[in-house]
């Protein structure tokens, strides 16, 4: 657990959620996602969102950033409700997000991809145009704060790395999103300089004010950032728990569903 | 961090050498399509192909092909197909004949509101293709049909009986928006020249080639609006997004339905323009207008760069992929070929632009 003392953890203060989501529920025709989780994020702070796999923790933070309309339940933004029917919505609200899947066209330039959706532009009226040098320029600076040297703005989102395209994704996220910051699994492709760089940047928009909502498999990668912890289990919460509050093994084995880890860990010979 | 000459110090960049950019651009096949076809021509052809006159004869045809071209191409581009196209320019015909001749409305109101109706139909059409979430192909196959037999019924009700409804020159002659819609364009630039002798004439001065048609600066003023749109607008952006893949796109806050109903309805329009152009030009409209453009206007899509499935492709591409057409059409009338060979040309090229494109989209996402 050394990563545990990298970042000073600001105690995130008791001030009102920007987003708060209650008791929502999912369905998927008869298959039922979320049974009922509620779930808040307070300017500042890094919510860890755990959970084993299938656990829903995809589908929650969906109907988060307005992919899905909950089939049940409130979601409040800065405490009005909300009701947000595509991620525009959400995205003009300030919520930006990494998904699992990225959200990126191969075939489309970095650059293309970055700004999608939300194009900069200049000149007015019918002049009023894609202002790609400024895009190219914004782009590269920040895949480069990533840690990422772009070969050029222009190249085509499918010849990248696995890596760089979760970096362009998580940089894209990060450059966007005004008040929360989802992200998905975002390190699930990285390496360890880019691991820690995306660690350190939740870090950094958190001290700005900006709610994070982080999900991860890594125990150790949550513990390093976070300062709450809610983890899913088959579509409704366990519990959530404050930094401090935890420790490590008994996070490990609420993710995993409480069972047998310990087993499995003895027969890995403590690696996992 | 304003330093850019980092990214160009990359080691691991090897100098990309402009051939191989070039590569990577989507209308170069149908660019070096033009120049074969241009070589095969002046090889096997009458000289008189590609004299001025010539030029605007296969540039005719050329440019009504064209402007639906361009409309399939964004639309392709977007990830969607219309094979209601050629329908549409007979539907659309009829319509504004009705407007001109049976209602007698003049122009400035029977443009307008053919353009009008025929973005309408392509509303619904879109609507429906994305709503039910088919395939536009089934959905656009059976509005290929739909149209064609109300085109029909209605050419037939509107003459009691006829397919055909005549009058529509005398009905628009002498009307001021006409010379925009029909006939030639630059004539005394044309005429000056002709006396000048800077141009090909007849014997008593006046000039071989009257003035451009109308429909070729149509042709060529959507081929530069349609790239402008495509690589300098945001919507240009987000047609590229909605085709490449509409989950990931619509993630990203692209308004994806808006997009695609909004290309549908351009294609649409795109054909009442052409319906228009061709039946002043005819002075007539017939339920057979129009027929078969669907395939052709793909295929100049495809030619043009666009991959089938979608998120690429260009409109100068199209632009050219249309010229290729014209070109093919009329030149063979210029050798000694049997016509028929057309229709083996149109499939052959069709294949090589298939496979050509399957290239470059490899090449572009790095053979992934
Ligand atoms: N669109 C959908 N239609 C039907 N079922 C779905 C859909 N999306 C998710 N599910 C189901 O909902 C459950 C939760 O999925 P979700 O993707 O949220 O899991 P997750 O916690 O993100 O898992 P992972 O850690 O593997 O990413 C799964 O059982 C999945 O099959
Ligand atoms: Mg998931």
């Amino acid at each position: 657990m050394s990563e545990d003392t990298t970042f000073h953890h600001g105690n995130a203060p008791e001030t009102a959620p920007i987003v708060q989501m209650k008791n929502i529920e999912k369905h998927f025709g008869n298959i039922i996602a979320l049974a009922g989780v509620s779930f808040d994020v307070r300017p500042g702070e890094c919510h860890c969102l755990l959970g084993d796999n299938g656990a829903g923790k995809s589908t929650f933070i969906k109907t988060m950033s307005g992919v899905h309309k909950p089939t049940k339940g409130e979601i409040l933004f800065e405490g009005t409700p909300m009701d947000f029917s595509n991620p525009r919505d959400a995205m003009e609200a300030g919520i930006a997000t990494v998904f699992q899947d990225l959200a990126m066209i191969p075939l489309m330039s970095v650059t293309r991809n970055f700004f999608m959706g939300r194009e900069p532009t200049k000149g007015n009226g019918l002049a009023r145009r894609f202002d790609i040098e400024t895009a190219n320029e914004v782009c590269v600076s920040e895949m480069r704060k990533m840690g990422i040297n772009l070969r050029g703005p222009d190249q085509a989102v499918g010849t990248l790395s696995g890596g760089e395209r979760q970096t362009v994704a998580i940089a894209r996220a990060v450059y966007f999103g005004a008040k929360v910051l989802i992200l998905d699994e975002p390190t699930s492709a990285l390496g360890v300089r880019q691991t820690s760089n995306v660690l350190a940047t939740i870090d950094r928009v958190r001290k700005q004010g900006i709610g994070v909502v982080f999900i991860s498999h890594n125990v150790r990668h949550a513990l390093a950032v976070g300062d709450r912890f809610t983890v899913l289990n088959r579509g409704k919460t366990l519990g959530t728990a404050r930094r401090g509050e935890i420790s490590p093994e008994e996070l490990q084995d609420l993710m995993a569903g409480g069972q047998e880890m310990a087993q499995l860990e003895g027969s890995l010979g403590g690696t996992v | 961090m304003t330093d850019t000459s980092q990214s160009a110090a990359d080691e691991r960049l090897k100098a990309e050498p402009f051939f191989s950019r070039l590569m990577k651009r989507p209308e170069l096949g149908a660019i070096a399509g033009v120049i074969l076809v241009i070589i095969f021509f002046s090889i096997t052809a009458d000289s008189t192909m590609f004299s001025l006159s010539g030029v605007i004869n296969f540039m005719t045809p050329a440019s009504q092909l064209g402007i639906l071209a361009i409309g399939a191409a964004l639309l392709m581009i977007g990830g969607e197909f219309d094979l209601s196209i050629g329908s549409m320019v007979a539907f659309a015909g009829l319509f504004f004949g009705v407007c001109v001749v049976t209602w007698q409305l003049p122009l400035i109101v029977a443009i307008p509101m053919t353009l009008i109706f025929a973005v309408s139909v392509g509303a619904v059409s879109g609507n429906l293709v994305i709503r039910s979430g088919l395939p536009s192909f089934i959905v656009t196959l059976a509005f290929l049909f739909i149209l064609r037999g109300l085109s029909l019924v209605g050419l037939k009700a509107a003459t009691g009986g006829s397919t055909q409804l005549r009058g529509v020159r005398e009905a628009v002659e002498g009307d001021w928006l006409a010379p925009f819609f029909s006939g030639d364009a630059f004539t005394g630039l044309f005429a000056s020249l002709a006396k000048m002798g800077l141009i090909e004439n007849f014997k008593n001065g006046t000039p071989k080639v009257p003035g451009i048609p109308v429909e070729i600066l149509w042709f060529i003023a959507i081929a530069l609006t349609a790239t402008y749109v495509l690589l300098r607008l945001p919507f240009g952006n987000w047609i590229f997004a909605s085709g490449g893949d509409r989950n990931a796109a619509s993630n990203s806050g692209v308004p994806v339905n808006k997009v695609k109903v909004s290309l549908f309805m351009l294609t649409a329009c795109c054909a009442a323009l052409v319906a228009i152009i061709t039946v002043i030009d005819a002075g007539s409209t017939d339920a057979r207008r129009g027929f078969q453009k669907e395939f052709e206007a793909i295929i100049a899509a495809v030619v043009g760069g666009c991959l089938l499935t979608g998120g690429y492709g260009s409109a100068i591409g199209a632009f050219f992929g249309a010229i290729i057409f014209g070109m093919v059409v009329i030149g063979l009338t210029y050798t000694d070929f049997d016509q028929d060979w057309f229709q083996v040309f149109l499939g052959g090229m069709l294949l090589i632009a298939v496979l050509f494109n399957n290239a470059i989209r490899k090449r572009v996402t790095g053979e992934r």
